[in-house]
């Protein structure tokens, strides 16, 4: 199947949603979609989030539960964005946005940063997706003649990560489903996705399906199945 | 590489007489700190985003002119400035970076599709475990990162504990350029917040590893020994080029 390209990274967090092509579906919003991520973080995880969408989910943490966010450029405890005039060019995220530190938090060097990526001390990864395949194949860092190539630490967190969950949009912006039988685009790892949140649908992947756990307002199966290129269990 | 008149010797015998037996890397300008690099070298270079990047010295080495460089950082430069400012002059051949697709990132796009830049893409983790292994003597390690995937072709496999491997070779550098906060005259660093990132990593994989300082250089004892992030021993040049990036 084709799968026509977006032309940007995997998620942008300014994108309107793509999914209105459905009818009576109302989809989440991806705000909503950041808040059922956080609230299945367990308290006391590292965390890594990825660039774009999944640097909504700390917006949405419960009052008082305590993660660990890890930023793969060095440092364990990353803070929201500073108040206007409080940036420091040395204190960005991976998206290389102004962040700060929390009280508990540290520095350390790359190398010790993936050493604890690769090494299987960050217990949730959060990416974004180009597509993601009912066996948990992670497509994210390619698009062969549309963008430059551009791995940064994808391919370290899919195979270090205890756990890798994929926060997106569950089409296209042109309608292609991203939740597919098999990726069309590189492999960033195989068989690591567990689980998926979309404007759409959150499911999770088991036995080479794509079972879906909750849905947004007016989606059916029926409906679901329009947009997605894979199979599907219904367990809402 | 020592400079001319240091000495690391600690039983210097009575018969002696080096007038300058001082360790003393501090050197008083960037030009001076890049002095030598010559053509063709390849060029460790510390940074991510704008963190840590040694943009002072990045500049002497763009003024300095040398060309056929090839380059190990984190981006491709974005910008006029720092690694941009080599790209943009001509004087790099190669680059090997994890992440080269940045907004602004003009200068690396341009000469990679003038067709005049190889690009080699690395896994992040695998790229700083490369140079980490140059710097610790390791030629060369297994990992899953990257294995049965596209950047992976071409490499040996090996499976271990029913997981894909795949073989890393190690990444060491002619130079290597970093920033970091605080040096003393044997060349002890620490780092501010995330620009530590590849500084350590780099100074510990290049023959000459040149410093370039946001805070004026201390005298020895003034760091705390507990709190060194990077010993002096990988530091050869110190050059203090103030607060501002």
């Amino acid at each position: 199947m084709a799968v026509p390209a977006e032309r940007q990274e995997p998620n942008r967090a300014e994108e309107t949603d793509a999914s209105t092509q459905l009818g009576d579906v109302r989809p989440w919003t991806m705000t909503e979609v950041a808040g059922h991520v956080a609230s299945d973080l367990p308290v006391g995880a590292c965390v890594n989030l990825g660039i774009g969408l999944p640097t909504l989910v700390p917006g949405h943490m419960p009052a008082g539960v305590e993660v660990l966010l890890q930023c793969e450029n060095g440092m364990l405890g990353m803070g929201p964005r500073p108040p206007m005039g409080g940036e420091d060019p040395d204190r960005i995220d991976a998206g290389k946005g102004p962040v700060t530190i929390v009280p508990g938090g540290c520095y350390f060097n790359h190398n010790e940063a993936f050493a604890m990526i690769r090494g299987g001390h960050v217990d949730v990864s959060v990416m974004g997706a180009f597509q993601v395949s009912a066996t948990g194949d992670l497509a994210n860092w390619s698009v062969p003649g549309e963008l430059l190539p551009a791995v940064g630490g994808a391919m370290d967190l899919a195979i270090g990560a205890r756990r890798v969950v994929v926060m997106m949009r569950h089409t296209t912006k042109r309608g292609a489903p991203k939740l597919v039988a098999r990726c069309t685009y590189p492999l960033t790892a195989a068989g690591v996705v567990r689980r998926v949140y979309t404007d759409l649908a959150t499911a999770e992947i088991t036995d080479g399906r794509f079972v879906v756990r909750a849905a947004a307002p007016g989606v059916t199966r029926d409906t679901l199945a329009q947009v997605t290129s894979a199979p599907i269990a219904w367990d809402v | 590489m020592l400079p001319a008149n240091g000495s690391s010797s600690h039983e210097a015998s009575v018969t002696d007489t080096r007038p300058l037996a001082r360790i003393d890397k501090e050197v008083a300008t960037p030009a001076q700190a890049v002095a030598g690099i010559g053509p063709g070298a390849t060029v460790l270079i510390g940074g991510f985003g704008d963190a840590g990047v040694p943009f002072h010295l990045l500049q002497a080495l763009a003024d300095l002119g040398v060309g056929d460089l090839t380059i190990v950082a984190n981006n491709a430069g974005t910008g006029d400035d720092g690694v941009a400012a080599l790209i943009r002059a001509g004087l790099v051949r190669r680059v090997i970076c994890s992440y080269p697709r940045s907004r602004g990132s003009v200068w690396f796009e341009r000469r990679h599709q003038e067709g005049s830049l190889e690009l080699e893409v690395v896994p992040q983790g695998t790229l700083t475990e490369r140079i980490r292994a140059a710097g610790a003597g390791i030629p060369a390690f297994f990992t899953p990162t990257a294995a049965d995937t596209a950047l992976g072709e071409g490499k040996e496999r090996r499976v271990f504990g029913g997981r894909a491997c795949v073989l890393e070779e190690a990444l060491s550098g002619d130079v290597a350029l970093i920033r970091a906060r605080r040096a003393d005259r044997w060349g002890n660093l620490t780092y501010h917040a995330v620009g530590r990132n590849y500084g350590p990593t780099m100074a510990s994989a290049a023959r000459l590893t040149v410093v370039e300082v946001s805070e004026p250089v201390v005298e020895i004892g003034d760091i705390d020994p507990e709190v060194v992030v990077t010993p002096g021993v990988y530091v050869d040049r110190v050059v203090f080029v103030g607060t501002e990036n």
